[in-house]
């Protein structure tokens, strides 16, 4: 009974964390800020749900299973938000004028300009900012 | 094939890895599975030939149980902020890319600083500069620059608790020296 009421509450809590990814997806204006709702609640509403099976199984040969499953959401959740975000970013695939700041521009902007100490970066941002507006 | 030999203690945790790996997924740690796990894990560590980890050498146990309580609390308050965000922001939301600087040259702590900071205070990796260590993020909800300056202090917390888990030692001797002057 105690179990069932944990359970209940640890998957409801999961699936408000599914449900606050998909409102942050339809929402938030651009690729980027889309990124931070698909991963940082769904790691969250993940480890909600495998609490939930945890709780409702109450097997330990189970256990390391699950915390397999959220060791490796751990891992590859930024990494995949990385890849998409840095691609996001070179193929410009971002709106500016929703940035209030941008440390990173002034950086490409300055090794765009010649420096020497950066030649494959320079050439990849010369590529990106002739054919990136399409 | 001209690769390196890596001698078995850098792959030790790897193959340890490996079996845990194995055991959860047999579910059954009972030696007979565990010594068979080792030895498939070795097998597969020396076929598919990946550069070793440089691990920094030092792990603190004592560290793990209140970074784990920090990480978690953090991450349930940056996905409630998210979901905040969402419902009450929506479009008009402003977001900003901010540089900051780590103390480690150590490419094994950036990552894991990178890895932790992109599930806590609600930022994302947009690029990483190794020779300098900094990291640029994009971070949501940011007005002003004390906002960027909050974000920047966060990031850099994080990082201490991850030198003092397991960064190498010349970084928490660099860490320790740095507080005695505050």
């Amino acid at each position: 009974m105690v179990n069932d009421v944990i359970v209940s509450v640890l998957l409801v809590g999961g699936a408000l964390m599914s449900l606050a990814a998909g409102i942050g997806l339809v929402r938030f204006p651009d690729l980027l800020s889309r990124m931070h709702a698909a991963t940082k609640p769904q790691v969250l509403g993940l480890l909600l749900f495998l609490l939930a099976l945890a709780v409702e199984f109450e097997s330990w040969p189970l256990v390391p299973v699950l915390v397999l499953c959220w060791i490796f959401q751990l891992l590859t959740s930024p990494v995949s938000a990385h890849m998409v975000g840095r691609a996001g970013y070179r193929t410009r695939h971002l709106r500016r004028d929703l940035l209030t700041l941008d440390e990173l521009d002034d950086v490409v902007a300055r090794a765009a300009e010649g420096d020497p100490a950066g030649p494959d970066r320079t050439e990849a941002t010369r590529r990106e900012a002739g054919g990136g507006t399409a | 094939m001209s690769r390196q030999r890596i001698p078995l203690v850098t792959e030790l945790p790897l193959v340890i890895w490996l079996v845990l790996v194995w055991g959860a997924l047999w579910q059954d740690f009972s030696p007979g599975n565990l010594v068979f796990g080792a030895i498939i894990a070795y097998a597969v560590v020396n076929f598919f030939y990946l550069p070793p980890v440089e691990l920094t050498g030092r792990f603190n146990v004592l560290w793990v149980v209140p970074f784990l309580g920090r990480f978690l609390y953090r991450l349930v308050v940056a996905s409630a902020e998210v979901f905040w965000l969402a419902v009450t922001r929506g479009p008009s939301l402003r977001s900003a890319v901010v540089a900051v600087q780590l103390r480690s040259r150590s490419d094994f702590l950036v990552t894991a600083t990178g890895h932790a900071i992109s599930l806590i205070p609600g930022s994302l990796v947009l690029e990483v500069d190794r020779s300098t260590s900094t990291l640029y993020l994009h971070c949501l909800h940011i007005r002003s620059d004390e906002d960027a300056e909050a974000i920047r202090r966060d990031v850099r917390a994080t990082e201490v608790w991850l030198i003092r888990l397991m960064g190498s030692r010349t970084d928490l001797d660099a860490l320790t020296a740095e507080e005695a002057r505050r």
